[in-house]
């Protein structure tokens, strides 16, 4: 490997996981001049986009670079993390740790006997959070997913943001987020984490009421910073439970002394659960899980890149590097784990449902990503955090591509986001068209595309978990959620790009009128009915996107299809991740099951007698089929079948016979009003908190208005009472009184004293002279008698 | 006056205890006679500045009263040189001190003079009446 150690002066290849600390840099350093310079200097849309494009795509090169020279340099530094020395320093200096918590009582766990005592140290240490940058195998997949897949997206928003007033505001704000984002992952301490957590929510903000003139998207960025800000309060909590507990907030600090806590199995809530109940929280207001999703499909108000970038590809997927980055921590916790299981399932089935109704086609893949993310919470909550973040990278793929075709759509369709307004667009469009298509599939989970591999092995291994119990109900919720993902993606499939174009058939709105005169589009006979296909900026990412969708998912190829191994090495995501993910001991996993020797008798034994009871699909049609491949097997054509039966309805639905849509949803009418309405969540929210928030508002200005500002102005009237008082009295009687005395002394001393100034100057002269005479007489007299 | 003793010794070498003892007087004057004559110089000054009418008068009067107390200064520094009390000269450059004001005091005072002289036509002193109740 010549070419691995060309040596530039002492430069080599091999040393680059030493400058990653670069990677986070140049965003901000091109969000710093395309937003301070920018505006002052009027930079043209080229310059700003160059700045902005390259600084990505130097990051991506540089993070390719690094993360090539840590896994498979000749350093041999893999499965440690890299914790960067160069760009670090002290960055919080704190005082001592009381290490409050962590005090380990016996009743609190059923710890097995040789399981490695947990030692809370009760000498303080000291706090210095340092500003460190971490390379592990978990932050390089983030690392290669928020710079390539955000590279793409850059170059898209180049085309899609052309002639927009705010060009550069627009992307000082994305490379501002593209910082706080590799801050986010690439931080080697929870602190940081927050600081990139916060700085992702607030570019999010930003990015979503980019439009402020807009009420609708200045309301949504309101509500994506509310309802952050309850998600975040969990995570803080948590995050000051783990620097009281272990006295430091770095994660190779965390993650080992962690492991030697008990385990709080079913039922046991200790101080690992509380942990991980406020990572949860944070986890669910950050990725738009079920209590706190209401924030991700309004926040589709923002520009289309903003949608695929944050609200789809990269900081939506925070709340997943946060589960798997405090793996240890949940998997402490079974009934967290439970927890986490159970809500990304029912989040995917909820959205999903919803999707199947909505005409916005924005709103539509806004309902996908909830959906697709509560996959991913389900696959962590089943304990396959790797595959977890499999999924993560495979829909930053395919649904970064959606979004951005759907950007692209927009675009052409001058604005207009209902779908029911096109149809027919394939052959206006056909590099999106053709693209959409390769995301469309892979999001429906067909073998090869790449959604099938992480989707299939998310339900393979929710059916077959042994870490929690109800794995069964989980695996059956998340296959009705991906019919439903299935179907509701044809049905986007084809009312946009299939069927008849629909869109001659309505006036067009002002702004598309404006649009069409502005003359962007040097067609002569440019007609601003028909959709024209977008520049070579916008479509070029498309088809980089579609490649990735289509072969991305090779990088966690199915064991089934590879005779029962992980091969590829470390290539193989499940291989380059397992460093990461903590082994719990086999005797305190949920079930007795051993993967490697399954035996029917013990699988029935897990299905019947299992000490935490409960009943594990996988295991019992292993006992039948007597061969985990053979299982395996059964569940990938059970997910194949799903998806042929998700699409088939879709294209019975809305290609074969439209009709039967209108049908339906007017037999299933309530089922399709409360889809429509998105289950009247944000309504039920209005009610019971908003119009609560302003009741207690109202309230509070009733109270300050009445009893506050009464006891100030009372207070106040007091005050001016006394003072008449005093003041009377000082006005009447004291100036009286002195002025009678006044006058008494002056009409009665007057004669006497005056009679002195006489006003020779000899008279005082003698004055002084006799006074003179009488001290020295009086000192003499003194002196002399004595 | 010690390096005159040569001269007085050469010039009344013949000279009986009488003169002997004259010589001595001149020679180591007594401290009351300069304090005798400093205080009618004073009591002079004093009668002067209470009943002369012409302001220039008062004025010399008070440079006489100036005048007794410089005598008493040079006399004390003379009479304290011998008894070896004190710095020797500090008298001596009180004095000085005292010769200076005075002269200042002269220029300011005499030129008061002439502008109350230039308004009032007077420097009698009591036509000059302002300060009256």
């Amino acid at each position: 490997m010549g070419w691995r150690t060309l040596d530039l002066g002492h430069w080599t290849l091999d040393l680059m996981y030493k400058y990653i600390w670069l990677v986070p840099l140049l965003p901000l350093l091109a969000a710093a001049i395309n937003g301070i310079f920018g505006r002052w200097f009027r930079f043209s849309e080229k310059l700003i986009g160059a700045i902005a494009v390259g600084s990505v795509a130097l990051s991506f090169l540089i993070s390719l670079a690094a993360i090539y020279s840590y896994g498979f340099g000749s350093n041999q530094l893999w499965p440690r993390p890299y914790v960067s020395t160069q760009a670090s320093f002290t960055w919080i200096a704190g005082g001592a740790v009381k290490q409050s918590l962590g005090q380990v009582s016996p009743e609190t766990s059923a710890k097995p006997a040789n399981a490695p005592k947990a030692v809370p140290t009760e000498t303080g240490s000291l706090l210095n959070v340092q500003w460190t940058y971490q390379l592990d195998p978990l932050s390089a997949v983030f690392m290669l997913i928020v710079t390539g897949v955000g590279l793409c997206i850059f170059v898209f928003a180049t085309g899609y943001m052309h002639g927009e007033a705010g060009f550069y505001r627009f992307f000082a704000y994305m490379g501002l987020f593209m910082f706080s984002m590799l801050v986010l992952v690439m931080g080697s301490n929870f602190v940081m984490m927050f600081v990139g957590w916060e700085g992702v929510g607030l570019c999010s903000y930003l990015l979503i009421g980019y439009y402020f003139n807009r009420e609708e998207a200045a309301n949504a960025s309101r509500k994506a910073f509310i309802t952050n800000r309850v998600g975040d309060f969990g995570f803080m909590l948590a995050v000051f439970a783990v620097i009281a507990t272990f006295g430091s907030p770095e994660y190779t600090n965390v993650v080992s002394q962690a492991a030697n806590y008990p385990v709080e199995t079913l039922g046991h809530w200790g101080l690992m659960s509380w942990i991980a109940l406020g990572l949860m929280i944070g986890a669910c207001g950050k990725s738009a899980q079920f209590p706190l999703h209401v924030w991700l499909p309004d926040a589709m108000a923002g520009p289309t890149p903003v949608s695929a970038l944050i609200h789809a590809a990269t900081m939506v997927t925070a709340g997943l590097y946060m589960l798997t980055r405090t793996n240890v921590i949940f998997q402490h916790s079974q009934t967290m784990m439970l927890v986490v299981a159970l809500v990304g399932a029912f989040t995917a089935i909820f959205a999903a449902t919803i999707g199947i109704t909505q005409n916005d086609i924005k709103k539509v893949l806004a309902y996908s990503t909830v959906s697709q993310l509560g996959f991913m919470f389900l696959a962590c909550g089943v304990g396959a955090f790797v595959i977890g973040i499999f999924h993560v990278m495979t829909h930053a793929f395919f649904k970064a591509l959606m979004f951005l075709g759907a950007g692209s759509v927009i675009h052409g369709m001058h604005h207009e986001q209902d779908m029911r307004m096109m149809g027919g667009l394939k052959k206006y469009m056909p590099y999106t068209y053709w693209t959409f298509l390769a995301g469309w599939l892979a999001i429906c989970g067909i073998i090869p595309f790449s959604g099938f591999w992480s989707k299939d092995e998310i339900l393979w291994n929710a059916a077959s978990t042994t870490q929690i119990p109800l794995g069964w109900l989980v695996w059956l919720i998340g296959t009705i959620a991906a019919i439903c993902t299935a179907f509701y993606m044809t049905r986007l499939v084809a009312m946009t790009f299939w069927g008849e174009a629909r869109f001659r058939q309505h006036e067009h709105s002002m702004e598309h009128e404006a649009h069409a005169q502005k003359k962007e589009h040097p067609t002569p006979h440019h007609d601003p009915h028909v959709p024209h296909e977008s520049p070579k900026s916008m479509w070029v990412p498309l088809v980089v996107l579609a490649v990735l969708a289509t072969i991305g998912g090779f990088a966690g190829i199915s064991t089934a299809f590879t005779g029962g191994k992980l091969v590829g090495g470390k290539m193989n995501i499940v291989n380059w991740m397992s460093p990461v993910v903590w082994r719990p001991h086999a005797e305190v996993r949920f079930g007795t099951i051993d993967n490697s020797s399954p035996e029917p008798s013990e699988a029935n034994a897990a299905e019947t007698g299992s000490p935490h009871g409960g009943f594990n699909l996988a295991h019992t049609v292993e006992g039948k089929l007597h061969s985990e491949t053979a299982t395996e097997w059964v569940f990938i054509i059970i997910s194949l079948l799903v998806a042929g039966v998700g699409i088939g309805l879709g294209l019975l639905f809305y290609v074969k016979s439209p009709q039967l849509a209108d049908i339906w949803s007017a037999r299933l009418a309530p089922l399709y009003r409360a889809s429509y309405n998105k289950y009247w969540i944000d309504e039920f929210y209005g009610w019971a908190f908003t119009r609560r928030t302003m009741d207690l508002a109202r309230g509070v200005f009733a109270f300050d208005s009445k009893v506050v500002d009464g006891g100030v102005n009372g207070s106040a009237w007091l005050t001016r009472l006394s003072s008449l008082i005093t003041g009377g009295t000082d006005k009447y009687f004291v100036d009286g009184l002195v002025n009678a005395i006044a006058n008494f002394v002056t009409r009665l001393m007057s004669p006497i004293v005056r009679a002195a100034q006489t006003g020779f100057t000899q008279n005082y002269a003698l004055v002084m002279v006799v006074g003179l005479l009488i001290a020295v007489a009086v000192y003499l007299f003194r002196a002399f008698s004595s | 006056m010690n390096y005159l003793t040569p001269v007085f010794g050469l010039l009344f070498q013949e000279t009986n205890s009488r003169v002997s003892a004259a010589l001595e007087g001149i020679k180591h004057p007594d401290l009351s006679k300069f304090l005798v004559i400093a205080a009618i110089l004073f009591i002079i000054g004093v009668a002067g500045v209470l009943t002369r009418r012409n302001i220039i008068v008062i004025f010399m009067s008070i440079e006489l009263i100036l005048n007794a107390a410089n005598l008493n200064f040079i006399a004390f520094s003379r009479y304290l040189q011998d008894t070896a009390i004190g710095s020797p000269l500090s008298g001596q450059v009180f004095t000085v001190f005292v010769i200076v004001v005075a002269a200042a005091e002269a220029a300011i005072g005499l030129g008061i003079v002439i502008a109350l002289y230039r308004n009032r036509e007077t420097i009698w002193i009591d036509e000059i009446d302002l300060l009256k109740w």
